[in-house]
């Protein structure tokens, strides 16, 4: 009963946040209401009993991604004034667009059942230990794969970064 | 006694010693700073200036509070709120002793002994930083938002040197995340298999470079000389606390405070051994339950008030780094240097088994 | 041109490995500043402590009176003429009778002042005096909000008969004949 009213105040955060993140005027608070939901979404983690994905997904997300997104924003310097002018053609695709993105998730939505909640049972699938197994035994082949996908990103960062020779 | 009640008396009681703590460690700070000078230091208020922290209390809570008129509002109070609050909650993981027993029944001096207790500390940690980021921002004055944007740069890029140094503690420990057990696993077992020394099995003596990644790590995070390139005062004023004032500014200060209190809670416990100390076998053997937990904690507290010693000893001994040597300290020297810890580590757990 | 051989060319060479580092030299910067915090403090708990002054220490300046109490100034001028800041100036009269208690010889000073502003606290007065009448002691001279309150008159100067002034440490210094 109390996993269930927990369950219900973390969804109904959720949603609201990623609601606020989108009508957010100013970009700083799109990114902290951005930051509190994912502080929602680990909390769904915990109540699953996976406490090493709750907390790597607040190191790596909010700890790291998204002050790296804060940075940017705060150089930026973002405001009515400085915004870009939109041209008619911009504004007509990016309607479109998003009726589309609106479409397939409706369509998604449409063919889900909605069961009534069921409170995960005890398990330690989440542990640190579990979760090292199961990444390096089954799932060989996709981390080595991610992590060869992140080396290139780095070199490619790299090689942005570096100065070019005159 | 229930459960439940002791956890609430045991928070309440870490939240006023963080506090009290802090609070005399501003004393501390000027005193030590004196000492090192050949000075004196504070000594008007009360005995030897002991009431010093009172008298900067209440004059903290006394000044007028300023808020930027072109500032966020909002921002700019949750700014100094964020980080206080991160500050204070890292410390639920440490444990602070050795169990005590009341009524017949075991109770650990530890808010939450979370099987991933190593990682919470560095995700509160790295959470730290938004405190000092809006707080920057929301100034709206340049020098804030350097002080901020060099804060945010140079936490994050430390974490990494900080996660990595970590992880070679961890393969020491069986793979387990917790810092009670890494605490228990240095109270066990033999120093480098022969020296019979009970509680002397301490983590710095395997691992005496990751302690000084650490360490250096630590200092970083803490914002700490020679590590304090977002508050410079002789570059940026203030840095990103520049425009706070009153028990905002407080907040702000004495959260670097209660920072450098856990970070050497932390340091004593994943190297130092923790509650450990020579000769806690025969000890435990024949004193009472709760004696033992009691002096097992002031083993601790012990430890930790030494480090935040080392911690002011280090501020006035060596200067600021210039901002490319931090990174390049960082990226270039901490970071390859952690991961070839990790790897020989490995290695040595692999080949010699333990 | 040359002008002296101390000159030192300079090299920035390679540092070694130990020098790279930096641990041994944190280490040692360590231990010099660890070392401070047993050392003799410099500092003085200054209301209930002073400092104590050097015996040739030049303050605020007193007229003496001699063993009677008379004034030992006979208003002959010599300290106003040598003085650099030109700080002292003075009003001579005659002594009448039935004062030869107040002062020691037929002439005496009316007024004295010295500009304490202007006064560069040499010394030169007091060596000029023939009469062991002005002396520089190590009182010190109290701030003040004016100017004006600085111009020190005899009612400061000349020494209260129920308060000597002891300058026994400077005629020492100075009279070795």
């Amino acid at each position: 009963m109390t996993s269930e009213i927990i369950f219900y105040f973390l969804a109904a955060v959720s949603v609201i946040t990623a609601l606020m993140v989108v009508f957010s005027k100013n970009p700083i608070y799109s990114v902290m209401w951005l930051i509190a939901c994912f502080f929602s979404i680990a909390g769904h983690y915990v109540m699953l009993n996976a406490q090493f994905l709750a907390i790597v997904h607040i190191i790596v997300y909010a700890g790291a991604i998204m002050v790296l997104m804060l940075f940017t924003v705060m150089l930026l310097n973002l405001n009515r004034e400085s915004e870009p002018h939109k041209s008619l053609l911009t504004k007509g695709i990016a309607t479109v667009t998003g009726g589309m993105l609106f479409l397939v998730l409706l369509a998604a939505m449409r063919s889900t059942q909605l069961g009534a909640y069921a409170s995960p049972e005890a398990s330690d699938a989440g542990f640190v230990q579990k979760v090292g197994m199961v990444l390096f035994t089954d799932y060989l082949l996709p981390f080595e794969m991610t992590s060869v996908l992140f080396i290139s990103a780095m070199i490619g960062a790299v090689v942005l970064a570096k100065k070019e020779k005159h | 006694m229930s459960i439940i009640l002791f956890k609430v008396i045991l928070i309440v009681l870490i939240f006023l010693i963080s506090l009290g703590l802090a609070a005399y460690a501003t004393y501390g700070e000027r005193k030590v700073a004196a000492f090192l000078q050949d000075r004196i230091g504070p000594d008007r208020a009360g005995p030897f200036g002991l009431l010093q922290p009172i008298a900067d209390g209440v004059k903290m809570f006394l000044k007028e509070e300023i808020i930027p008129t072109v500032s966020d509002k909002f921002l700019f109070i949750l700014g100094p709120s964020l980080f206080m609050m991160t500050a204070l909650m890292t410390s639920a993981v440490i444990p602070w002793g050795t169990p005590v027993s009341i009524g017949g029944q075991n109770f650990n001096l530890q808010v939450a002994d979370i099987n991933i207790g190593i990682l919470y500390v560095l995700g509160v940690v790295s959470l730290g930083v938004y405190g000092i980021m809006l707080g920057g921002w929301s100034s709206n004055n340049k020098y804030a938002l350097l002080g901020a944007i060099r804060a945010s740069s140079q936490m994050i890029s430390y974490e990494l040197a900080m996660g990595m140094s970590v992880v070679a503690i961890l393969l020491m420990t069986d793979g387990s995340l917790s810092l009670n057990a890494i605490v228990e696993s240095q109270g066990e077992g033999k120093l480098y298999g022969f020296i019979n020394v009970s509680g002397m099995n301490w983590n710095v003596f395997y691992q005496p470079i990751a302690f000084i990644i650490f360490l250096i790590t630590a200092f970083a995070e803490c914002n700490r000389t020679p590590f304090d390139l977002p508050e410079s005062e002789s570059e940026l004023i203030g840095g990103y606390h520049t425009e706070y004032s009153s028990m905002k500014l407080g907040l702000y200060l004495f959260a670097e405070y209660i920072n450098m209190f856990i970070s050497s809670a932390i340091i004593a416990c994943l190297f130092f051994g923790g509650y450990n100390f020579p000769g806690i076998e025969y000890l435990s053997n024949h004193l009472p339950q709760n004696v033992m937990s009691l002096i097992t904690f002031v083993v601790l507290f012990g430890k930790i008030l030494f480090f935040i010693f080392f911690f002011m000893w280090v501020r006035w001994t060596i200067p600021r780094f210039r901002y490319d040597q931090l990174m390049r300290l960082g990226w270039q020297v901490l970071m390859p240097l952690a991961i070839i810890n990790v790897l020989l580590t490995g290695a040595a757990i692999t080949f010699f088994g333990n | 041109m040359q002008l002296t051989n101390r000159s030192k060319v300079v090299t920035k060479k390679e540092m070694s490995f130990m020098e790279k580092l930096y641990l041994p030299a944190i280490v040692s910067g360590l231990s010099i500043t660890i070392k401070h915090l047993f050392k003799k403090k410099a500092t003085l708990r200054y209301p209930e402590v002073t400092r104590e002054f050097a015996p040739v220490y030049r303050g605020m300046h007193v007229l003496k009176r001699d063993e009677q109490g008379r004034e030992n100034c006979t208003a002959c001028g010599l300290c106003a003429v040598a003085c650099p800041a030109e700080a002292i100036t003075m009003d001579a009269a005659e002594r009448k009778k039935g004062e030869e208690n107040l002062y020691r010889e037929e002439k005496y000073a009316a007024k004295y002042e010295i500009n304490m502003l202007r006064c560069i606290y040499c010394g030169l007065c007091e060596e000029a005096c023939p009469k062991d009448a002005i002396y520089l002691t190590d009182r010190i001279v109290p701030s003040e909000y004016a100017r004006d309150t600085f111009v020190y008159g005899k009612d400061l100067l000349v020494e209260k008969m129920d308060d000597r002034i002891d300058v026994s440490k400077r005629k020492k210094s100075y009279h070795i004949d």
